[in-house]
């Protein structure tokens, strides 16, 4: 037990500058300081930076579609812009932010603060990864800023390799590049949580967002390379007018979708497994309840993570392939569903006897758990092949993988960022906006999705510029949500930067939560740790009876 | 490792003393040389599905057309791929004897076991082109003038695209893994070896990655039908 | 169109679906509405400071969990073996079923019928006869969709797609592209026309309108898109076609030609040969897009274009 602790369990005043080891903020202010930056905690706040960028680029994107449908035969942009958008819109989300989202930025902040390490495996790697980040980022840009591409964010053959007249090439470089990055962090995560655990941190005393952050990262490393070479692929394609994917030359457009869709689908897992893991922590927090089922939770994402990999082919059942591979494909989606139902139920039981605080971060959590409940829910009916055939490609399938992606990935990432916000910028943010941007979120999310469920029943596809006159009302009401949405977005924007100055000083622990993380100052100093924690029991040790000010001690020297 | 070898004698027992600091994130050097090892494991996992990417395109075409498949493949050079198969399995050997030469610190035996790798990995791309370069003369490219028609012309073209595709790509990463190996004779002229040990074990995993890539597409592209 | 959003069924597999659609409907309704309402429930019941029995928390329960594994994993074998068994229904198309062919270009749908007779973006069958579709496209994939026939399927280059359906009710029923296929993926409409039978017979029986070429190459000019960048108003910057033909047109490398057929052939299969000064070399190339009949249309409407 060092002065500080000692001084804590006996209420002693300490000098503050003991109280307050020299945070990794104040490691050097300079441009190049954090530019050359090895600190895990530094590189999350760089991709923090650039996620966020690109996240309301998209959203534009998103904005301005929504602006054209709000009239079904309006021409407030031309079709040609309209593909570039969607297009635009589809790309910066998937890779510029979605896929880096939760296991870059809090991923990358927090991992080593929760198995009690000093940083990850390969910090220069780390630091390398940001920069291919950024470099991707850039070509995107250029793709923008040179004419967009018209392909879908799919970039389906012969569309994309012979027919299309936009920069096809440069936006597909784009994002074979970014790909390296997630495989670089992939890898990293592996490492560090395989060789960089705490004295004690068994693999069943991790918390449940290290195990989200494993998983992803395995998908990660597993099905990049398989994207990056189809793209790579498609442009030689484009480029030499050699026959894989087109038929006229002998080769099969199948073939792309089965590569495609062999990274696209496990992505869908990178986006919201880490999701998963945000609420993982924070539901227990602020229900002062060990995690239901807590074996279970764990083995559930390794199970997604498995399955993950099988069920690519439920994104063809129309496409041609062959219909027996579609009902092995449909059986296998269903059975992937499974661990998902386990999770739910689980964070639903963790709240029973809890003590329940709706918090900004609780509520947040809340609303994921809900809207990944419809989501989940509602890829049921396109795992069915019979309902698919009618579903396919309609707004129906937009509005479902939405609320998995957007109600889910970005609702658990807000959330996990106000939750940890105290922690990585040693202030708290306001609490009373925190919560109306919640609900704003919430409110504004299911009021522009929803709508899009009954039009995909009733038959609207997706990628449509114009459309039949009895959509419009639908169409306008999600139009509508997309504003309350936009505004609930804009919302944490502007109170989260206005908490790192001006926020109230945030004490280390303000939840009283358990994880290892919590046991450094707000913010932590360079190594994480002053000194390294031993873990000697089970994460979550919350007790709703009694919130003590300090919760109960997992770490010290043994 | 945090045991040095009694055998090793007082030379080699004052080189490992000198062995670097770990980084600090892993507390000791073991921990370290462990960690960078299965990083190099999680790395060849990831390189296995760029390769499969391709190998899922091989297994798609030829379920498609085994016919074509094989027709594709009798006109590949069996000699030259058998030649380059022996050759990439002798570097395996001296890969091996070379990580064994590190583990005992023995400098002279390290650097030929090295070197001799490396010879055999550019004989290997020496063949390799000279192969090409015999594609090339016998129309067996698929985008130019392909020599192989009739109704197999589509899945042997594909079959030919992934034959350049793979080889390529394996001949990229023989290539980068010669650098390597390359660069590190060039340091250990002089030096100790102990600092390179685990550095250089992790190299040769790198190439034992590269061999054996080699032998899956030997199969796959030269035995893949038989030949009359 | 909100409470029940699907339109009315007008297959035969149709009500089928349906009936998968109204179980899946109550199966995850069920679902979402309890697992919502006891989170309610807990959240009310347990909130911080209330007075509810808190002894004994679980923190976990091995055959509660079993069970809420074991339960859905049935329900979900259930459905699929449902589903499976509807799907497979779209495989077997009835032995005495009508082929119609179907080819799919950038945009727009053409149908053949077995006696020769020709539609465009429409499709007239017989009510109550089975009808099997073959289709495939002339560039890139497109998707054959009937919402009130429950009915889709890709229509790919290179090869044939098949789909079939038998209708149940008299009238129009949209047909729409579902495959991403350009910009003009949202033009790409049609309708199926269910007729009855003696309807249809004189329907099938009418000559091909063989439309008048000038007409042909106006409906060219929409669909194949030239008129998104060239006709006026336009948010393209691309030169205006009225009253080109016989004009001289001043291009980029400061020479200038006579907008003959041969420069008009070659401005849309070749455009970016010879750039009109003052725009950008934006145009694709068409070439492999449009049939010589297509091209000989286009240009018949292009010189009968008069000055504006």
């Amino acid at each position: 037990m060092n002065a500080v602790q000692r001084a804590r369990h006996h209420d002693v005043p300490v000098p503050p500058q003991v109280l307050h080891p020299k945070s990794y903020l104040r490691e050097g202010s300079t441009l190049g300081s954090w530019l050359t930056t090895r600190d895990h905690k530094r590189i999350a706040l760089l991709y923090m930076i650039a996620i966020t960028f690109f996240f309301f680029i998209g959203g534009a994107a998103a904005g301005l579609i929504r602006l054209q449908l709000m009239s079904a035969s309006g021409n407030l942009v031309s079709d040609r812009t309209y593909t570039e958008l969607f297009t635009a819109h589809g790309i910066i989300m998937v890779w510029f932010f979605l896929i880096p989202s939760i296991p870059a930025t809090l991923g990358n902040f927090l991992v080593p603060l929760m198995i009690g390490a000093k940083e990850v495996a390969f910090p220069r790697l780390n630091l390398a990864s940001w920069y291919i980040y950024s470099f991707g980022g850039l070509l995107v840009v250029a793709t923008l800023l040179s004419g967009g591409v018209d392909t879908g964010w799919t970039f389906y053959t012969p569309l994309s390799t012979l027919f299309s007249n936009t920069r096809v090439i440069l936006a597909a470089s784009a994002v074979f590049v970014v790909g390296f990055s997630s495989i670089l962090t992939g890898l990293n995560f592996i490492v560090t949580i395989h060789r960089l655990r705490a004295p004690g941190m068994g693999w069943f005393r991790l918390p449940l967002f290290v195990w989200a952050q494993y998983t992803t990262s395995v998908i990660m490393v597993l099905a990049t390379p398989v994207l990056a070479m189809t793209l790579l692929l498609m442009a030689f394609e484009r480029l030499t007018r050699i026959g894989i994917f087109d038929p006229a030359l002998g080769g099969d457009p199948l073939l792309f979708q089965h590569l495609f869709w062999f990274y696209s689908h496990p992505a869908v897992y990178i986006m919201v497994l880490p999701a998963m893991g945000v609420a993982s922590e924070i539901i227990p927090c602020f229900a002062r309840k060990r995690v239901f089922g807590y074996r279970a939770m764990a083995y559930a994402m390794l199970g997604i993570g498995a399955f993950g990999f099988l069920v690519w082919g439920h994104h063809m059942f129309v496409s041609g392939q062959s219909s027996y591979a579609s009902d092995v494909f449909s059986l296998l989606s269903f059975i992937v569903a499974v661990p998902s139902a386990i999770k739910v139920f689980n964070w639903t039981a963790t709240l029973y006897k809890g003590s329940i605080e709706l918090t900004a971060p609780m509520l947040y959590a809340l609303g994921f758990v809900v809207l990944f409940l419809i989501g989940g829910l509602t890829g049921l009916w396109l795992a069915a092949t019979a309902l698919d055939v009618d579903l396919h490609d309609t707004y129906f399938v937009i509005a479902h993988f939405h609320y998995i992606m957007v109600g889910g990935t970005v609702m658990a990432y807000l959330g996990g960022l106000h939750f940890w916000w105290p922690k990585i910028v040693g202030r708290m943010y306001p609490e009373r906006w925190a919560r109306i941007a919640a609900w704003l979120i919430f409110i504004g999310f299911n009021l522009t999705f929803y709508p899009q469920f009954l039009l995909g029943l009733a038959g609207m596809p997706r990628r449509y510029h114009h459309y039949l006159a009895q959509f419009q009302l639908l169409n306008q009401l999600s139009s509508t949500g997309a504003g309350v949405l936009a505004l609930g977005y804009l919302l944490p924007l502007i109170y989260l930067i206005w908490a790192m100055r001006r926020g109230q000083r945030a004490p280390d622990n303000p939840w009283h939560a358990t994880g290892l993380e919590w046991h450094t100052s707000s913010p932590p100093p360079k190594e994480n740790f002053e000194i390294l924690p031993h873990v000697t029991g089970l994460p979550y040790d919350y007790e709703p009876t009694s919130i003590g000010p300090e919760p109960p001690h997992p770490a010290g020297p043994p | 490792m945090s045991t040095p070898d009694v055998q090793l004698g007082i030379p080699a027992a004052a080189q490992l003393a000198a062995e670097e600091a770990p980084a600090e994130q892993f507390g000791t050097r073991t921990n370290q040389n462990e960690a960078t090892e299965f990083g190099m494991w999680v790395f060849l996992a990831t390189e296995l599905m760029f390769f499969g990417a391709l190998l899922l395109g091989y297994a798609y075409g030829r379920h498609l057309d085994p016919a074509g498949f094989a027709e594709a493949s009798r006109h590949t050079d069996l000699v030259i791929g058998t030649a380059n198969t022996a050759i990439l399995l002798s570097s395996a050997l001296t890969m091996s004897l070379a990580i064994r030469a590190a583990q005992r610190l023995e400098r002279g035996a390290l650097m030929s076991f090295l070197a001799a790798s490396a010879l055999l990995g550019l004989l290997f791309l020496a063949l390799k082109g000279y192969e090409y370069h015999d594609d090339i003369d016998e129309g067996l490219v698929p985008w130019a003038d392909f020599r192989i028609t009739g109704v197999h012309r589509g899945a042997a073209a594909l079959f030919y695209f992934l034959y350049y595709a793979l080889t390529a790509l394996h001949a990229l990463h023989l290539t980068i893994a010669i650098i390597v190996v390359l660069v590190y004779l060039v340091r250990l002229r002089g030096a100790t070896v102990a600092p390179y040990r685990q550095q250089i074990t992790v190299t040769a995993l790198y190439w034992h990655f590269v061999d054996g890539m080699w032998v899956l597409l030997y199969t796959l592209i030269y035995v893949a039908s038989p030949r009359s | 169109m909100i409470i029940d959003p699907l339109l009315p069924p007008a297959s035969t597999l149709a009500p089928r679906v349906d009936h998968l659609f109204v179980a899946m409907a109550a199966l995850t309704g069920l679902v979402a509405i309890s697992v919502a309402l006891l989170m309610l429930i807990f959240v009310v019941r347990y909130r911080r400071g209330s007075k509810a029995d808190r002894r004994n928390p679980p923190s976990g329960a091995f055959w509660l969990e079993v069970g809420w594994t074991g339960i859905p994993l049935l329900a979900f074998f259930i459905i699929f073996l449902w589903s499976t068994q509807v799907f497979s229904q779209y495989y077997r198309p009835p032995r005495n079923a009508a082929p119609v062919y179907v080819l799919a270009k950038q945009w727009m749908w053409r149908i053949e019928h077995p006696n020769g007779r020709r539609e465009i973006n429409q499709l007239h069958v017989p009510l109550g006869y089975p009808v099997k579709l073959i289709m495939t496209s002339q560039d890139v994939i497109h998707s054959f969709y009937v919402p009130a026939f429950r009915l889709k399927q890709d229509v790919l280059p290179g090869r044939y797609t098949y789909a079939w359906f038998k209708p149940t009710r008299t009238g129009r029923f949209t047909l729409t592209c579902t495959q991403y296929c350009g910009a003009l993926h949202y033009a790409m409409l049609g309708q199926v026309i269910v007729m009855r039978d003696a309807d249809y017979a004189r329907w099938l029986a009418t000559p091909n309108e063989e439309p008048d070429i000038i007409a042909q190459g106006a409906a060219l000019f929409r669909s194949a898109g030239c008129s998104g960048c060239h006709a006026a108003g336009s948010s393209v910057h691309a030169p205006e076609l009225r009253g080109l033909y016989g004009r001289p047109v001043p291009l980029s490398d400061g020479t200038t030609v006579t907008a003959d057929d041969n420069y008009l052939l070659d401005s849309i299969l070749e455009p970016e040969k010879q750039i009109v000064r003052g725009f950008a070399p934006i145009m694709p190339s068409f070439r492999g897009q449009l049939s010589q009949d297509d091209l000989d249309a286009l240009l018949a409407y292009l010189r009968s274009q008069e000055v504006p």
